[in-house]
């Protein structure tokens, strides 16, 4: 079935089946690959892009729901890749291997953008839903800290680059 | 090309199994300057560029290009490689580019991720490539203004003569130095430490910008032309093959392109295992038709195999004496006999799996009798072998490219992705990316196997460990072999520093896959080991650290190659001890500290974990100390210390959650619902410390999670008295914040 949506602020009409995941028109139809494949079954947010402003697993999405939708991905957080998370992200050294950081950098900034100065309890409501194998969690919180301007009581290791 | 090379080739790529240290590159002590580039050919280099060898290329207009050799799977390489060779080559870190090499050991050496063998083997040899490269420049320099090469300095990538107030860049000497024989590797000299400007310095890691824009860079990520998306069916019992499968329904599904049944390459596990192959154009079509394929499949003999009956025969094993003895020493009946204690406990520990966030996937493209592939592995080389012997093509003729892979863990050291990936390639005539869903992938892995130990203590009546008995229960198809990752050598500690011990084993056939699970071996047998020094000291009443650093002081001061040296341990207990206020806080109720030693990978580390466990069973990790030694040099501390907290948290969620359950020959667990990873707000603070030494660095990906298991287990039994014998320590009645 023929949908039409817009992708990081442009219109994109893709002809897919309706059941076919917003991941996958994504990544395979679309060729945006930054959103990513972990579990398929929304147990990871690697797959985390922003509907109409509110973080969704992007696997649980059928394009049949996807009509006349406003969808964010990683792609479309900042033009130029300077958001506040994503400077925050490289100034820690923030990411292992990486491939959850997009997911995480989406629920963070869904959170920023209703909470701009989130609490732990916050964050750990916003991002526990977001798997990181490499367990780079400290650095996570560090990371939504350091965007927000706040401080955290979790953190023993000022951890990152510099 | 530089040829003052002792060690043949082959030695340095030798992959070994150590005691306590699990894999190994075999002689790392030994090759000396040499090593990784004694193979290395001297890269030819475009028009005037210079490149001194292969590793380093500097073109006329300046540009500085340093290859990263190994696989980049989180922990950090691609980022510490290159700057052993920007420090020596003295160039700016901002100022070069690097490049991700594609799998070519006799230009690079060994390439693999693996074993925590990277810095050890690497520390000398990288950084002499980037000083015979600067040695270069300045003998180039040094010709064209026909001053002594003595009297020049380096910096930012300039050669200077102050004395005339003479300087020219890297890129303006590129030519002359490209016409320069390179010198000996071994003449080179190389900074003192004290000098170093990128070595020590935290700097994030190479890929980062990419990472966090959403750039492609993975395996999955690949995009060929004409390129379709596979899925693979296996058996769901391990090795089973297929007898027959509705293909014609298949092929005639929307968005198919192709399906075939695909037979095994052989009867080994890591290898080509039989199945049906699916091909569409875009993974969520291939997908889709497996919810309607209707396969029967040839179980074969493994479908008899369960974890209940391993356990049934490791009881039976336990009734008798050790099928063969590992190690023994003194008379440890005697010792038992005339002890003023004894404690017997039996410990068991579960399969558990690899979980990389990004599925096995690769992509492959065989054109004749050629292959090109892009695979998110560990062990390209070991990949190339594998798919060269089963589509019998070449092995010159199989290009890989290395991707960036989402999370190892040892999980892709195994290649059985990439020779699928090939084989479907070759059998449809177009290139393909295949892709495993999460559910194949936590069933088709190479699992950390299961274990089982039977231990009996002795102490005397001033305390001291006097006999030390373990037998221990394994996986072994021929009576001789351990099957992967499921060895043991005996001479853990604190075997040896016991005078009267004997370990003893006996094994069972086993069908399922095994492999290596980052800290592998040592990721088991700490938790054993650790958990019943604590049993001891308990049962002697001595402090845990004391008795520990007693039974140190019992080992000789001098280790042979690969052992432990006691000092070492004792430093990092001791420093641990000071940094987490060991036995000098005042817990409240339901809190309670464990520590816990291991040495793994040549790195050695002590951990205090301390727990909260309310009275209804729920465990909070408030905090874990960290102590490591892992030699002269923190390479660098932003990625060290990032290893260091995921191997932590890794091994917490390891002892509290995980667990793969066989059945009937198969995994019973699927996904993130019932094999879960640990969660943001399940992280402790992990306070990180390290005592530098004079010893070589070494690696950093494995050796600070195995003592944490242990650590937390005696954590819970000072907090509530309950000992955990058997992993995962949700199975006893205890849950997670």
């Amino acid at each position: 079935m023929p949908v039409t949506f817009s992708v990081n602020g442009t219109p994109r009409t893709v002809d897919v089946p309706a059941d076919m995941p917003l991941l996958w028109v994504l990544r395979d139809v679309l060729d945006l690959k930054g959103s990513k494949f972990g579990c398929g079954i929304g147990q990871c947010g690697a797959c985390t892009v922003h509907l109409n402003g509110a973080p969704v697993r992007s696997c649980q999405m059928p394009a049949a729901a996807l009509q006349g939708q406003k969808v964010t991905t990683i792609e479309g957080l900042s033009p130029e890749g300077t958001h506040a998370l994503q400077k925050a992200w490289e100034e820690l050294d923030v990411p292992q291997c990486g491939y959850c950081q997009a997911g995480q950098l989406m629920s963070a900034a869904a959170l920023l953008a209703k909470t701009p100065k989130p609490t732990d309890a916050q964050i750990d409501a916003a991002m526990n839903g977001n798997l990181c194998r490499c367990a780079t969690y400290t650095r996570i919180r560090e990371g939504i800290h350091r965007a927000a301007g706040t401080t955290t009581r979790n953190t023993t290791e000022a951890g990152g680059a510099r | 090309m530089p040829t003052n090379t002792t060690l043949p080739r082959r030695e340095f790529l030798r992959v070994t199994g150590l005691v306590g240290g699990g894999l190994l590159l075999g002689t790392w002590l030994d090759f000396g300057t040499n090593g990784v580039l004694e193979a290395a050919e001297v890269a030819t280099g475009s028009a005037g560029e210079f490149a001194p060898n292969a590793f380093i290329r500097i073109a006329p207009d300046g540009v500085i290009t340093i290859m990263a050799k190994n696989p980049e799977v989180g922990q950090g390489i691609k980022t510490m490689l290159p700057m052993l060779i920007a420090e020596e080559l003295d160039v700016d870190w901002e100022s070069i580019r690097i490049e991700q090499a594609m799998s070519d050991p006799a230009k690079y050496g060994t390439q693999v991720a693996g074993g925590s063998t990277a810095t050890p083997t690497n520390w000398e040899p990288l950084r002499r490539a980037g000083a015979a490269g600067r040695q270069m420049l300045v003998s180039a320099a040094a010709a064209a203004w026909s001053v002594p090469a003595a009297e020049l300095t380096t910096a930012s990538g300039v050669v200077h003569h102050r004395a005339s107030n003479r300087q020219m860049s890297y890129g303006q000497l590129a030519n002359a130095a490209a016409a320069l024989t390179p010198p000996e590797l071994a003449s080179v000299t190389l900074k003192n430490p004290k000098d170093f400007r990128i070595i020590g310095r935290a700097i994030g890691g190479v890929d980062n910008h990419k990472v966090v824009t959403g750039q492609p860079l993975f395996g999955i990520d690949v995009m060929v032309p004409g390129m379709l998306h596979a899925s693979y069916v296996k058996c769901p019992v391990f090795a089973g093959t297929v007898a027959s499968a509705n293909i014609d329904e298949i092929k005639a599904l929307p968005g198919v392109r192709n399906a075939f049944i695909v037979e095994p390459g052989g009867t080994a596990l890591n290898g080509l295992l039989g199945g049906v192959a699916i091909l569409a154009d875009n993974f969520w079509a291939a997908k889709s038709a497996r919810a309607k394929l209707k396969v029967t499949w040839n179980e074969g003999a493994t479908a008899s195999q369960s974890s209940a009956g391993f356990k049934a025969k490791a009881t039976e094993f336990f009734a008798q004496a050790p099928q063969r003895s590992l190690r023994a020493a003194g008379d440890v009946n005697a010792a038992f006999a005339s002890a003023a204690k004894t404690v017997e406990a039996m410990y068991e520990y579960p399969f558990i799996a690899h979980a990389t966030l990004e599925p096995q996937n690769c992509t492959a493209h065989v054109k004749g009798n050629t292959v090109e592939i892009w695979a998110p592995t560990q062990n390209p080389q070991s990949g190339r072998v594998l798919v060269a012997k089963t589509l019998n093509i070449a092995e010159k003729d199989v290009a890989i490219h290395i991707m960036r892979s989402g999370g190892g863990f040892g999980r892709r050291l195994n290649n059985d992705y990439m020779v699928e990936a090939a084989m479907i390639s070759k059998i449809a005539g177009v290139p393909v990316k295949m892709l495993w869903t999460r559910e194949d992938d936590t069933q088709h892995d190479f699992y950390r196997p299961g274990g089982f130990h039977k231990l009996k203590g002795a102490v005397d009546a001033s305390g001291k460990v006097t006999g030390w008995q373990n037998h221990f229960v394994s996986y072994s198809n021929n009576g001789t072999d351990f099957v992967p990752s499921a060895n043991m050598d005996g001479g853990e500690f604190p075997t040896l520093a016991v005078p009267n011990h004997s370990i003893g084993v006996s094994t069972m056939p086993l069908g399922v896959p095994t492999g290596y699970l980052r800290a592998p071996g040592s990721n088991a047998l700490a938790y054993v080991m650790e958990s019943f020094i604590d049993e001891l000291a308990h049962a002697a009443k001595k402090d845990p650290v004391a008795l520990r650093l007693e039974l140190l002081a019992a080992l000789p001061a001098e280790a042979p190659r690969g052992a432990m040296v006691a000092s070492r341990m004792k430093g990092v207990l001791e420093l641990v001890a000071q940094k987490s206020g060991w036995g000098t806080r005042k817990l409240p109720k339901g809190t309670g500290m464990g520590v816990a030693t291991y040495f793994s990978h040549r790195g050695y580390f002590a951990e205090v974990v301390e727990a909260s466990i309310s009275k209804a069973g729920v465990v909070k990790v408030n905090k874990v100390w960290v102590a490591g030694d892992v030699g002269s040099q923190i390479i660098n501390p932003s990625g060290a210390i990032n290893q260091v907290q995921g191997s932590v948290i890794d091994g917490i969620g390891e002892a509290m959650l995980q667990e793969i359950t066989i059945e009937a020959g198969r995994t019973k667990q699927s996904n993130f619902n019932d094999f879960p990873l640990m969660r943001l707000t399940q992280t402790p603070q992990i306070e990180v410390h390290f005592r530098t030494t004079e010893y070589p660095p070494t690696g950093m990906g494995e050796p600070a999670l195995p003592p944490v298991i242990p650590a937390l287990c005696n954590a819970i039994f000072m907090a509530t008295g309950k000992r955990i014998r058997s992993l995962p320590i949700s199975k006893h009645n205890l849950s997670w914040v």
